[in-house]
């Protein structure tokens, strides 16, 4: 792939690019230029770059869609299928910008929840502290575009002490065809406070478009963060995602990210454990076919001591798609005692699928534990057996375990509907006949 | 118990198995009759844990000779899941866990499975639930073990409790029990033990598969095979198990050639 192709693909994208209404926060303008500096100094990655050595994104520079615009016919019941009985608060985006109309917001009064810009001037020093911060751009293109072309962002800030139950939905809807579109996230989550969020990528269509997302969050003291992240986009579509984590002393962020859809998707996870006691649990599920690919890296960085994190990572490959796994761990000098584990484990289902799974410890400090594995295969003949024992024919056998490997994922999802929803996704795409 | 009337369920003759070219089995003969129940005892690399795999069907090990009749059927010729709808179970020396399914969801699937090639009424969740319910009483098991997934973060004692389960719900006519006091403690033990005898009856067999005479202190059988290198190289009743407890294996070398003799 030649670099002009590269180059003017960035370029043309950059065209759409202005700095938007005058009344906007100045702040906010110098970021989007800051950005908007850094895209135009950066290439698309290729394979050569380390980073993406298994992913090859170069479709991606015969697409430079622009920025879509923004959408209003769509009703509420032709969305209403995606709902989550739990969420009673729900920000709801059209190829990237909100609807009002469409959202659902109860619980104002106990935390500040909405579309970004409305907070601008009431929550102007605090997103002025936050948002940027974590998603670096330096030497990331894809995120110095989602910020150059910021706008429209579900801000979620919980205050101190408060804990909100029901998880909040934020549904990030496609329904345009070659349109890029730049949802954005930001959660703070004030000490000792507790909340649940489902980040949802759907499409209403099979279409060809592109998601650039970034999502960023930061735990203060002892807070903790349920974080739900399904990715379930056009299979024509790219999703390319990036999500920074900032954990404060003692504070617990879970995640559990599923990818589903999309032509090619790649999903950066960074989480940054900046003080003692910090925790995570990071796991994911990715379920492909035909000729996806899907690559998750994640980077888990100990700068403290005592901080825990534990990843379980999972990927069942179809036919002929592709998944990538690279999960890197650091341990800094200070982090002693750090307690950390990571499996991958990948399961292919055809002679064509294909899996890179890549686990990466730095270790530093003297003092940790630090447990790591990686296992590529198919079914294990003794389980197989075991279940033929108990009268599951070899092919029920086979059906049965391939979902559960799945399905364990699934089941740390917090939220009933949509764990039942996904497990038959998963039991759908995993039963020969 | 030992009826003369009873009928043959597993007869075994001059059966030979080898894994990977290597030959395990070398010639075991072996009849159980129904209400009868069987200890196989046997050091470590005997065969006896490999005699029960190969009579429930596992594919690693290549059957290279003699017959094994069950219920009148070539065993050898069916399929492990055939075989098990038959009535032949397995309890596993180490079941296997399958995180991501419940407990109750695999139990049903394999309840409903054999049922339904039994030609009998399967069961909807709620009803099953309520059977299951009332099984699992025999055992003592606590009822969040349902909801559990399948042997996940199971004690060695609630795995083993959780294949005698699945023995109480398929009904078995014969039941093999791989090593099944492995790992059990004593009060394990004696709830496991329990729930096999209360599970036998005139119409049923039960094959013991075990190192030790522990076991046998609670499950009492009404033959002691012991096996070494591949063969049963002794056969007596329930006293043979004490005789070995207290002599050890090693004095089977010195008198196997004169109570050999001594045949079911």
């Amino acid at each position: 792939m030649s670099e002009i192709v590269n180059t003017d693909y960035l370029q043309c994208l950059l065209k759409s690019w202005s700095v938007k209404s005058a009344e906007s926060q100045s702040w906010l303008n110098q970021l989007r230029a800051q950005a908007i500096d850094r895209v135009s100094t950066q290439k698309l990655p290729t394979r050569r770059d380390e980073e993406w050595r298994f992913t090859d994104i170069s479709p991606l520079a015969r697409l430079p869609y622009q920025s879509s615009q923004p959408q209003y016919d769509l009703q509420l019941h032709d969305i209403e299928h995606l709902f989550l009985d739990e969420a009673k608060n729900r920000l709801v985006f059209i190829d990237g910008h909100y609807s009002p109309q469409l959202s659902t917001i109860t619980d104002d009064k106990a935390l500040v929840i909405g579309n970004l810009p409305e907070f601008l001037s009431a929550e102007g020093s605090i997103l002025q502290s936050h948002l940027g911060q974590y998603a670096q751009f330096d030497d990331n293109v894809f995120t110095a575009l989602n910020t150059a072309f910021l706008r429209d962002g579900a801000l979620i800030h919980v205050p101190k002490n408060i804990l909100i139950a029901e998880p909040i939905h934020l549904l990030f809807i496609a329904t345009q065809n070659e349109v890029t579109s730049y949802p954005r996230c930001l959660l703070i989550g004030e000490t000792g406070s507790q909340v649940t969020i489902i980040e949802d990528y759907v499409a209403l269509q099979q279409a060809a478009y592109i998601t650039n997302s970034v999502t960023e969050i930061s735990l203060a003291a002892s807070a903790h963060a349920s974080h739900i992240r399904i990715q379930r986009e056009s299979t024509q579509a790219f999703h390319l995602a990036n999500c920074a984590v900032s954990l404060a002393h003692a504070s617990n962020y879970q995640s559990v990210s599923i990818s589903l859809g999309s032509q090619i998707s790649r999903y950066n996870l960074d989480v940054r454990l900046t003080d003692e006691a910090a925790e995570c649990v990071i796991d994911g599920l990715t379920l492909i076919s035909d000729r996806q690919l899907a690559d998750t890296h994640t980077c888990i960085d100990h700068l403290k001591p005592n901080g825990t994190s534990h990843q379980q990572h999972k990927c069942i490959v179809d036919d002929a798609a592709h998944a990538v796994f690279n999960g890197k761990i650091i341990v800094r000098p200070h982090a002693q005692r750090t307690n950390s584990s990571q499996s991958s484990r990948n399961l292919l289902l055809s002679r064509a699928a294909q899996i890179d799974t890549k686990p990466q410890l730095e270790i530093f400090a003297d003092d940790v534990k630090c447990a790591h594995g990686a296992t590529v295969g198919q079914l294990d003949p003794e389980e197989i057996f075991y279940l033929e024992s108990r009268g599951l024919s070899e092919m029920a056998a086979r059906n049965l375990l391939t979902y559960a490997f799945g399905a364990e994922i699934i089941s740390r999802i917090p939220v009933t509907s949509l764990k039942r929803q996904l497990e038959q996704t998963v039991l759908n795409q995993t039963q020969s006949k | 118990m030992i009826d003369k009337n009873s009928t043959t369920i597993l007869s075994v003759q001059g059966l030979r198995a080898s894994i990977n070219g290597t030959e395990i089995l070398k010639g075991i003969d072996l009849t159980v009759k129904s209400g009868e129940i069987h200890a196989i005892m046997g050091l470590n690399g005997s065969g006896k844990s490999t005699f029960a795999k190969v009579l429930a069907g596992h594919s690693a090990y290549e059957v290279t000779g003699g017959s094994v009749q069950f219920e009148g059927k070539n065993l050898l010729e069916l399929p492990p899941e055939e075989r098990a709808r038959a009535g032949l179970f397995l309890a596993f020396q180490y079941p296997i866990e399958i995180p991501g399914v419940a407990n109750t969801q695999f139990l049903r699937l394999a309840y409903n499975t054999v049922q339904a090639q039994r030609g009998k009424e399967e069961l909807d969740p709620l009803e099953f639930d309520d059977f299951v319910r009332e099984k699992m009483k025999l055992l003592e098991m606590k009822p969040d073990f349902l909801e559990r997934s399948v042997n996940e973060g199971f004690s060695g004692g609630e795995k083993k409790r959780n294949e005698i389960l699945q023995m109480a719900l398929l009904e078995p006519r014969l039941s093999i029990l791989d090593e099944t006091d492995s790992g059990l403690d004593i009060d394990a033990l004696k709830i496991v033990a329990n729930g096999v005898n209360q599970l036998a009856n005139k119409n049923n067999a039960t094959i013991l598969v075990t190192h030790y005479q522990r076991l046998l202190n609670y499950i009492v059988p009404d033959f002691v095979h012991v096996m070494q290198a591949g063969r049963i190289v002794m056969t007596g009743g329930k006293e043979l198990a004490l005789e070995l407890e207290t002599r050890g294996y090693d004095w089977i070398n010195t008198n196997k050639q004169s109570v050999a003799g001594v045949t079911a």
